[in-house]
């Protein structure tokens, strides 16, 4: 879709706290008509779930396009390399690489945490794995590694001026496609984008901006004080105090944000992040935005 | 430094409960610079014990000793004849210390009575913090100094996380973002070119991760004839 030049929607499945496979089964048949990929995330949060490998697959059978999550937290280059052969094997072909959140945010706050690899050395090593068809050490992978590595970007998180010039090294490193952390504050967004077009950058990745819908006045206040790397303006926590109705003034800022993001230059898609409410948010996002019906590549 | 800390004395008090003859056993360098095992902590926790063994009707014995380092045999050769007539060590130095003198003294229980927290420094009065993880493998030359192994909750190689937000570090405001200050010390060295540069993935071995590590210096040892 992205290498076609059409305009992308993603979106992702969050997989259960448990071993029930319809649960992912369930929401990909949901939303694949209206996404051309669906991520399906590494334990976010450092909360045990479902793994990203085995939701990937789960997806696949039901003719889902998945972009398979890996955060640097959990495994070290030996596991990792690992999954990525087997789901390979699986039918898995896009791949997002993310140093992951801290274990202290999760439900296994006093764990050990790996970090082997940087989320920049993970997509070194999957391209590395790809074109050269070898592993970190050396040896030769046998088979074939068609893989699309993407990585994400935090366009507000600090220092400002410095998260270009990361984004950079992740395209240098190898990252073809990027999923960036929710959009509240476009014109803060804007000047990250002119900095990326700067460096020219805008032409050697596919950016997704990514935008999560608000379900309440309490989510809102909650992101904006509480999630780490979210940046939610305070108009936005005023408009959905102020709401009737909370969820449409949730769609309601969503749409305005994916109507204006797409006319920033240098953004080649959206990636919805509906969490928890991914069936209901994410469809009705994709038509009222006009982006439905996904066209055939 | 060295920097340890003292086990509560709910802590301590199980572990010397089956002994009736204690050492508690200081050392006069890092740990007595961090104020967790020098003269009047061996002395304040040696009384404590004494005090509560009287509480509980019992009359436990606390010697008391300190030596200039407990992870050196000379020094440690001082506190023998102590060490032999006690049931047990209960060690004020750091790990390295309480190790070495379970390793010299090998009929001996050897009990913790400190926490051993990290190489660090203190930051002010009463506040310790961590700079160096013992990595083996220094990279500084390329972070303006600032290592972020030691300091980095992700130890990332690369730059800062999207976690990174006024400086501070996503897991607490109270620990500050080591790239902001790897990137603000670059800023002002006029290196912040240095921070494109890709840093490849670690090579671990000259970290913990290959077991215990142990190296040789030629140059120092006595060569027999």
């Amino acid at each position: 879709m992205l290498e076609a030049g059409q305009f992308a929607v993603t979106s992702e499945v969050g997989p259960p706290k448990g071993t029930d496979p319809t649960v992912v089964t369930r929401k990909g048949t949901r939303l694949k008509d209206y996404c051309d990929a669906l991520n399906v995330t590494d334990n976010q949060t450092a909360i045990v779930r479902l793994s990203s490998l085995a939701g990937c697959a789960l997806l696949r059978q039901v003719g889902v396009e998945t972009v398979m999550q890996i955060v640097c937290r959990d495994r070290n280059r030996i596991a990792i390399q690992s999954d990525v052969l087997g789901a390979i094997a699986l039918g898995i072909r896009n791949f997002l690489c993310l140093s992951g959140d801290h274990q202290m945010f999760g439900n296994h706050p006093t764990a050990k945490n790996v970090f082997d690899l940087d989320s920049i050395q993970l997509i070194a090593a999957l391209k590395k794995m790809r074109d050269e068809k070898k592993f970190l050490c050396g040896d030769d992978i046998s088979g074939e590694v068609p893989i699309f590595i993407g990585a994400a970007e935090n366009p507000f998180a600090d220092p400002f001026e410095f998260r270009a010039v990361r984004l950079a090294k992740k395209v240098r490193a190898g990252a073809q496609f990027i999923q960036t952390q929710a959009v509240y504050d476009i014109p803060k967004f804007a000047r990250f984008m002119e900095m990326v077009r700067e460096k020219g950058l805008d032409k050697e990745v596919h950016i997704l901006a990514g935008i999560i819908p608000i379900r309440s006045a309490g989510m809102a206040r909650y992101m904006q004080s509480s999630v780490p790397g979210v940046y939610v303006p305070e108009e936005v926590v005023n408009r959905m105090k102020g709401a009737k109705v909370a969820k449409e003034e949730g769609m309601k800022i969503a749409l305005e944000d994916i109507e204006q993001l797409r006319q920033v230059p240098g953004v080649h898609g959206i990636h919805l992040m509906a969490v928890g409410w991914e069936e209901e948010a994410v469809p009705a996002l994709v038509e009222k935005s006009g982006l439905y019906p996904r066209p055939e590549v | 430094m060295i920097k340890a800390r003292q086990k509560p004395l709910k802590d301590i008090a199980p572990m010397v409960a089956p002994f009736s003859r204690v050492l508690v056993l200081g050392c006069n360098t890092c740990s007595a610079i961090c104020l967790a095992g020098g003269e009047k902590e061996v002395a304040i926790l040696a009384s404590t014990l004494r005090m509560q063994s009287r509480l509980n009707g019992q009359q436990k014995e606390l010697g008391e000793f300190v030596v200039k380092r407990q992870c050196e045999m000379e020094f440690v050769e001082e506190a023998r004849e102590l060490i032999q007539s006690h049931d047990a060590v209960l060690s004020l130095a750091c790990g390295v210390g309480m190790n070495f003198v379970a390793e010299m003294f090998p009929e001996k229980p050897v009990l913790p009575g400190n926490d051993t927290m990290f190489l660090g420094l203190p930051r002010e009065l009463g506040v310790f913090a961590e700079r160096c993880v013992a990595c083996g493998d220094c990279i500084i030359h390329l972070t303006g100094g600032l290592c972020p192994i030691a300091r980095c909750a992700k130890h990332l190689f690369n730059g800062p996380c999207g976690g990174s937000c006024g400086g501070r570090c996503e897991i607490s405001p109270d620990i500050p973002c080591i790239w902001q200050m790897i990137y603000d010390k670059l800023a002002r060295l006029g290196q912040l070119a240095s921070l494109e540069e890709l840093i490849p993935v670690r090579d671990w071995k000259a970290n913990e991760a290959l077991g215990p590590r142990s190296f040789v210096r030629q140059d120092l040892q006595v060569k027999e004839k």
